[in-house]
């Protein structure tokens, strides 16, 4: 589905990403793990384009990304940003339904498939009774969900959701999770830029461990969050659940031993 | 409201408006006259001449500034934007103003609304230089505040050096916006920049809809933001141009429309940029007639009406502004 090889992005006179290879199947929900600052939002941002590439190549389904039309690479990825502002008021349904808008041309306004599209994720993301609310009246959960919804709308074959469980308690965390996971296995891609490891271990497929613009580490999550990866990227210490449901536990800080 | 039922609604405000307006003035002739046995010379010249191209220019006017106001707001994502903030409006009336100085005016009659057009074009052109094609928000307001200052500047230094008491009045007057003692001519010579703008706004509903979401969101729906931007830009400039060198700086009715209309159309910024020209041409239409309804003396000029409503208007928005934090 996407393949990135030896990329490499600069901001400015600093080198952000250097010389990552990821490679992203349909089915897969692909966590995105590493400390602030190692890459992996400027990563998703190179891959949507919104930032030049300094060197190497990223294919989507084969194609080079920046030769493929803006409006088909908008029906092919789709975007959940960091915290992505909401400017007015809209109502629920009417956000989610700008998911549809990569399907159309400017001018042209929703068909009867794109609202039967809506109404889907609506359910599926358990947002019906709140469709006729506005964005700005919604809990912090609630307003994600809303935005992933749009996202999901897009149908793309591959959704990028950069840190879309920040900031919420942990009923919305699995529930936004969930989400993903059910997204990838109508054989959709799912790469998910996350912090929490527990979840990621819980709901990634794979998970890749950025450090420092490169990827260190990728696999399953058993292989690649290591009590040795885990001290030299994160400098932590972490408890570990290595039974048939393998979990993580960032425990402490090194120096602080109890 | 459903969205017909609201352009409806605001179209037949617009007709009834516009019936009005011409059946208004100093002296009892009503459209009727037109149809009736004795449709005299000055029956013709006093509803043709006189009163038609004011109201058509009211309208049109009105409607240009709605939709630039709605269309700037969409853009910057701020209720509190107005069209005059990329400096079209000033940069307009500076081209004009600098006609009306230099006494070009009288050599003819298409020099003072083609000053203000370049005016207007010149103005938008050094924001989006200023600015750069990648500008943030915040940037784009600063260059615009820059721009504008400096028009106003330019503006007050003609003033300064204006060779009688009479030419300062005439300035001063001008500035103040009107649309009386217009002609057809003059609807013909702004409609050609007019209508270019209006034709630009027009797709570019959607691409505002996903600015919702924020420059990145929108960016990877396939919003082409530079060409967006840039279009924008320049059918604010065309319209609001040709608008206030014709009329003189109108202020407010870009802000004050949009912001009025947009609970009616569920906050959506595509939605709005039909309504809002409809609104804006009810809202200049209404202005003139009030002007016209005052009692005899000195013209209030509509630019000082709609300063003096939307004035208020304005600190209300800041208070609420306050509240609604979204």
């Amino acid at each position: 589905m996407l393949k990135i090889s030896n990329v490499e992005v600069s901001l400015g006179n600093q080198k952000i990403v250097r010389g990552v290879d990821l490679t992203v199947r349909r089915g897969e929900v692909l966590g995105l793990l590493g400390p602030n600052g190692a890459g992996k939002s400027t990563l998703l941002r190179a891959v949507l384009q919104l930032i030049p590439t300094q060197q190497g190549n990223i294919e989507l389904e084969g194609a080079p990304v920046n030769s493929v039309r803006v409006e088909q690479r908008a029906r092919q990825v789709a975007y959940l940003a960091q915290q992505g502002p909401v400017n007015w008021p809209l109502t629920v349904e009417r956000l989610v339904a700008l998911g549809r808008f990569p399907h159309r041309p400017g001018w042209q306004r929703l068909t009867a498939e794109d609202r039967a599209v809506v109404e889907r994720i609506l359910d599926q993301t358990d947002l019906r009774q709140l469709g006729e609310r506005t964005v700005t009246t919604l809990s912090g959960g609630e307003r994600t969900r809303v935005l992933l919804a749009r996202a999901l709308a897009v149908g793309a074959p591959l959704l990028l959701a950069d840190e879309p469980v920040a900031a919420l308690d942990p009923a919305h965390q699995l529930q936004i999770m969930q989400l993903l996971r059910d997204y990838s296995d109508e054989d959709h891609a799912v790469i998910v830029v996350i912090h929490d490891l527990t979840l990621a271990a819980r709901f990634c497929h794979r998970v890749a461990l950025m450090h420092e613009g490169t990827i260190v580490a990728v696999g399953s999550a058993r292989d690649v969050l290591t009590p040795e990866n885990l001290a030299s990227v994160y400098n932590i210490d972490a408890r570990f659940g290595m039974g048939e449901d393998f979990f993580v536990i960032p425990w402490q800080s090194p120096g602080k031993q109890r | 409201m459903r969205p017909f039922h609201l352009v409806a609604a605001l179209g037949l405000l617009v007709m009834a408006l516009m019936l009005f307006s011409i059946n208004l003035g100093s002296s009892e002739i009503s459209l009727f006259d037109l149809f009736g046995t004795e449709r005299s010379h000055a029956v013709k010249l006093v509803l043709l001449e006189i009163r038609l191209p004011r109201t058509l220019i009211a309208a049109v006017a009105g409607a240009s500034f709605g939709i630039s106001g709605a269309a700037m707001q969409g853009l910057l994502r701020n209720p509190l934007a107005s069209p005059g903030l990329i400096g079209s409006s000033s940069g307009a009336a500076l081209g004009a103003i600098i006609v009306l100085y230099l006494g070009l005016g009288e050599v003819s009659w298409v020099l003072m609304p083609s000053g203000g057009m370049l005016g207007a074009l010149i103005a938008m052109v050094l924001v989006y230089v200023l600015a750069g094609r990648d500008a943030s928000i915040v940037t784009i307001v600063l260059a615009g505040v820059a721009i504008n200052s400096l028009a106003i500047a330019l503006m007050s230094l003609i003033l300064n050096l204006a060779p009688s008491p009479y030419a300062v009045q005439e300035i001063v007057l001008w500035t103040l916006g009107s649309v009386s003692n217009l002609g057809m001519t003059d609807l013909w010579v702004m409609l050609p920049a007019t209508v270019l703008g209006w034709l630009l706004f027009v797709g570019t509903g959607n691409a505002l809809e996903l600015l919702t979401l924020g420059e990145d969101t929108a960016r990877s729906m396939g919003v082409n933001l530079g060409f967006l931007r840039t279009r924008l830009f320049l059918a604010v400039a065309l319209s609001i141009g040709a608008a206030v060198s014709v009329t003189g700086a109108i202020g407010f009715i870009g802000l004050v429309i949009p912001h009025l209309l947009r609970p009616l159309v569920g906050y959506q910024p595509g939605r709005l940029l039909g309504v809002s020209a409809l609104g804006g041409a009810a809202m200049l239409l209404a202005a003139d007639i009030a002007v016209r309804l005052m009692p005899p003396g000195p013209e209030i000029r509509i630019g000082v009406l709609t300063a003096i409503v939307g004035a208020p208007f304005f600190l209300f928005l800041i208070l609420k502004t306050r509240r609604w934090q979204i």
